[in-house]
């Protein structure tokens, strides 16, 4: 079994877009069932990194592996298998627009277990709706009479849907109110440690940070400068890491976490 | 994995139904199938059960929950696992209700007109809106974007005369073929050239030229402002204090009223140009016979009333594409749908236009 192996290896990664290096000689491991935040200035790359990860973007050089597989260069067919073992949140939920949101939720799982007979289906649609938080009432509605939040809720039920080891999560609490975010993160860690869940994060949101990761990954210069805890990268001296963390809201983010685990 | 021993036993005080290693997902229907299987009352026992993930948990809930089943032998993962889908039995509706047939079609229609009505009312308030904002530029010509102008005089004007000359060109040769194929049959192919002077002139030049406009421009307008309308550049625009209709509408209006009769002009050249070479070809009539004739044949109203209608239907096309473009809102599939409304809408007035301009010139007397 792969139990004990990292659960994603990034090796000497390099992306680029015409002249415009994102990414050169980046190395990455996750290790599973832990929440590993990734953060990073605009424009260091950090969706690029996670579409070269899930195999949306081919990069010019490196090795990605994914629950132990090589990523690059797979058939369509072979892909499949690890396809089903991983959920994808996108920025924007990219729910799609002409189902509803329990139809969103089953695309998957018809995709992948077609005899599944439509009762059990619908409710298997069902509790990972009421799982992610939404209102019963949001199943038959079409995703553009959903909020920021409700949608976002919504793309988490359908990257839940097959039971994935492997949660993407691509910035799910840009655009939502403090308390909803509050909310979001309290799901993803509940969801991840009921099931068991590995989760790539990308945030800019300095409280999930503080509220849910177990490590950060912190994406400049082209690549992964330092993975840590928290403390440990305070103890780095990077101006950008210092700055970022140390800087007025890094340190409200900081305060706001040490009462919480003081209360 | 060789975890396929799972078993089943039917005895007098009921089945007990013993999975074996996975209880996930990968054998979730055949699970729901061999419960369903089993007689009352049911008892599962989840002791040889390895791994388990919510949808396992959900087939075991369910069987509990409808069918009363007892069920033994978890481990504490799986016991706490179906305890926490259990907390998510909340029933969903997956699709929206819909109303039996005759009900529904009913429903469409009524919809359906009452959506024409208030497409044709809001055309209509479009429409006064950009006479007030030409009004307002008119008294302030400071005001009028020239460059603007310019730029879209080039994209609907000038790079559109390849494509149009072409069509044109083809359909000269199209309708003097045609033409001299059946005429030829009452020895009178020399009337070729009144035929295809007088339709391309008076019909076809304007009447394809629009089509093509409507295709190329009236569209881009729709996407391009629609897209606008999504990204929120339109408020932008209104908040800063721009007129969108100043800024975004008039210049593609005047850009299209402006460039029809010159298309359209090219155009009725282009199929001359083809219809004089098909005659040479293949009637052997020389280009210079072939001016002649035209100049005798057509009458200086078709010149006219085909110049008179490109303006016009340049106005509606460009009309009916700012307006769908401002229409859109929320997503944007509809972009797509209204940049289709918006040739549909204008090809369509433009030949119910092309009908009530045939008529009144006709009844005119420049026949």
């Amino acid at each position: 079994m792969t139990e004990s192996k990292p659960i994603i290896e990034v090796r000497g990664l390099r992306n680029s877009f015409g002249d415009q290096v994102v990414h050169e000689d980046l190395d990455l491991t996750v290790n599973r069932g832990e929440i590993l935040g990734v953060v990073g200035g605009s424009g260091t790359g950090k969706s690029v990194l996670m579409r070269s990860i899930i195999g949306l973007q081919k990069p010019d050089a490196g090795e990605v592996e994914v629950l132990g597989e090589n990523m690059i260069d797979r058939a369509e067919d072979e892909a499949k298998n690890i396809r089903r073992r991983w959920g994808i949140l996108f920025q924007n939920g990219a729910l799609f627009s002409t189902l509803t949101v329990a139809e969103n939720v089953e695309v998957p799982i018809r995709e992948y277990f077609p005899h599944l007979v439509p009762p059990l289906l619908d409710e298997i649609a069902s509790y990972k709706i009421a799982m992610t938080g939404l209102p019963a009432d949001a199943g038959p509605k079409l995703p553009s009479e959903l909020s920021g939040g409700m949608t976002k809720r919504a793309g988490l039920a359908r990257a839940l849907a097959l039971d994935p080891e492997l949660l993407f999560l691509d910035e799910p609490t840009s655009g939502l109110d403090p308390i909803a975010a509050a909310g979001f993160d309290e799901l993803i860690r509940t969801l991840q440690e009921r099931l068991e869940l590995t989760v790539f994060l990308i945030t800019h949101d300095l409280d999930s940070l503080y509220a849910i990761c177990d490590r950060v990954a912190v994406l400049a210069d082209r690549k992964v400068i330092a993975v840590g805890t928290i403390p440990e990268l305070l103890a780095l001296d990077h101006p950008w890491i210092q700055e970022y963390f140390n800087g007025p809201r890094g340190r409200a983010a900081a305060d706001t976490s040490k009462e919480h685990v003081k209360a | 994995m060789p975890d396929d021993k799972r078993t089943a036993e039917n005895d007098a005080e009921g089945a007990t139904y013993r999975p074996v290693g996975a209880l996930t997902i990968t054998r979730a229907a055949t699970t729901q199938r061999e419960i369903d299987g089993l007689a009352d009352p049911l008892t599962i026992d989840l002791s040889k059960v390895e791994r388990m993930d919510t949808v396992g948990a959900w087939i075991i809930y369910r069987t509990e929950r409808d069918r009363g089943a007892k069920v033994e032998g978890g481990s504490e993962i799986e016991t706490s696992l179906v305890h926490q889908v259990a907390e998510y039995d909340v029933p969903v509706r997956v699709r929206p209700e819909q109303r039996p047939g005759f009900v529904r079609v009913l429903t469409e229609l009524g919809e359906w007109v009452a959506d024409a009505g208030t497409t044709f009312v809001g055309l209509l308030g479009f429409f006064g809106s950009t006479l007030v904002a030409s009004a307002g530029l008119i008294r302030r010509p400071r005001k009028f974007r020239v460059n603007a102008i310019v730029q879209r005089f080039d994209v609907v004007g000038v790079r559109a005369l390849g494509i149009i000359g072409l069509m044109s060109f083809l359909i000269g040769i199209v309708v003097g073929q045609q033409g001299a194929v059946q005429l030829e049959q009452f020895g009178a192919e020399v009337y070729t050239i009144n035929l295809i002077g007088r339709i391309t002139v008076r019909e076809l030049g304007v009447l394809m030229t629009a089509i093509m406009v409507a295709g190329r421009s009236g569209s881009a307008f729709a996407a391009q402002i629609g897209t606008m309308k999504l990204t929120e550049e339109i408020d932008a625009m209104r908040t800063i204090g721009v007129s969108p209709i100043e800024a975004l509408v008039i210049p593609r209006m005047i850009a299209a009223v402006l460039m029809m009769p010159l298309l359209a002009f090219w155009a009725i050249l282009m199929s001359l140009l083809g219809g004089g070479i098909f005659v040479w070809l293949d009637l052997g009539i020389p280009p210079l016979t072939y001016i002649q004739r035209l100049q005798e044949v057509i009458p200086i109203t078709d010149l006219w009333i085909g110049l008179i209608k490109a303006p016009v239907f340049g106005f509606i096309i460009a009309l009916a594409g700012c307006f769908q473009g401002m229409l859109v809102e929320g997503t944007s599939e509809q972009v797509g749908e209204r940049t289709t409304t918006a040739v549909v809408q204008s090809i369509f007035l433009v030949i119910i236009l092309d009908a009530v301009f045939a008529i009144f010139f006709t009844s005119i007397g420049w026949k």
